[in-house]
């Protein structure tokens, strides 16, 4: 049941997470060259914030099985967001690369307190 | 022989299948990619405290994984079918690595005042996880440049990739 469970919210979270960065990217307009991976960092703290609710909510295992192992799991990524780094610092954008990482890094952490203290926070 | 370093990398762009397929395939390797990070998770499971080193196992190998779709795909065009790079990149990588997870965890680390790990774990997944995938990528375009058999030929070693 559990696994049924991971299954379905993988399905839902990977093509909200697709959807999630085409319309980013189409918000920015054709014309706009690629520069900084807006999508897949708003999939990335979006997820985060998801998951720190889930947190300090403390559901119930099947619903974490679905929302929070299965679909923030999934809506989040991070091959996506190492090869996007990659591109910045192969392309000659070293210090994009670099502030890419730091700001995902804060802001996925600062998204998962905030979810949790929304929910009543971390409970310890 | 050696091909001019990719300064200007071409760019992922929306695959050329029709939105519904392409979707479809996106949430299949989601659920996949799902379940296999589960089944690591059942097999190695986190002890609660400590080093993630499930969390950390699985978004490495994910980073060495799309390192070497992403070359074979978008950037010298070997596999061509405008389903691979959703269904194996977006879906099945892209859901079996994790990032909320990887976040939630630095925070329960920082929460349990397990400051040094919390620490360590946030800098070795990033550094192990950008390594991974820049290592797969050049392992990858040295093979395609040596014709794509995996012949010792001591002189493809200096090309001078330096990324």
């Amino acid at each position: 049941m559990t696994w049924l469970l991971v299954a379905i919210g993988g399905a839902v979270g990977a093509p909200l997470r697709y959807l999630t960065d085409r319309a980013v990217q189409a918000h920015q307009g054709p014309g706009v060259p690629y520069v900084f991976p807006w999508g897949t960092f708003t999939a990335n703290i979006a997820g985060s914030l998801l998951l720190g609710v889930l947190t300090g909510a403390a559901v119930s295992s099947p619903v974490h099985a679905l929302l929070a192992t299965g679909l923030c799991g999934a809506l989040t990524t991070y091959s996506t967001f190492s090869y996007e780094t990659l591109r910045l610092a192969e392309t000659g954008r070293a210090f994009l690369a670099a502030a890419h990482v730091l700001a995902s890094l804060l802001a996925g952490l600062g998204a998962v307190f905030l979810g949790a203290e929304l929910a009543g926070g971390f409970g310890v | 022989m050696s091909e001019q370093e990719p300064r200007e990398l071409p760019e992922p762009g929306p695959p050329s299948a029709p939105q519904g397929r392409v979707l479809a395939a996106v949430a299949a390797g989601g659920a996949l990619g799902a379940l296999a990070r589960y089944g690591a998770l059942v097999l190695w499971p986190a002890p609660g405290h400590g080093f993630p080193w499930t969390v950390f196992a699985v978004n490495v190998t994910g980073c060495a994984l799309i390192g070497v779709l992403m070359v074979l795909t978008v950037e010298r065009g070997r596999v061509t079918r405008p389903l691979v790079r959703p269904f194996l990149g977006v879906g099945v990588l892209g859901g079996y690595t994790t990032f909320s997870t990887y976040a939630a965890d630095v925070s329960g680390l920082l929460v349990r005042q397990e400051i040094a790990v919390a620490m360590a774990y946030t800098a070795a997944t990033a550094v192990a996880a950008l390594g991974s995938v820049w290592a797969a990528a050049v392992a990858t375009r040295t093979w395609l440049d040596r014709g794509g058999r995996p012949a010792a030929r001591p002189a493809a070693l200096d090309e001078g990739r330096t990324a």
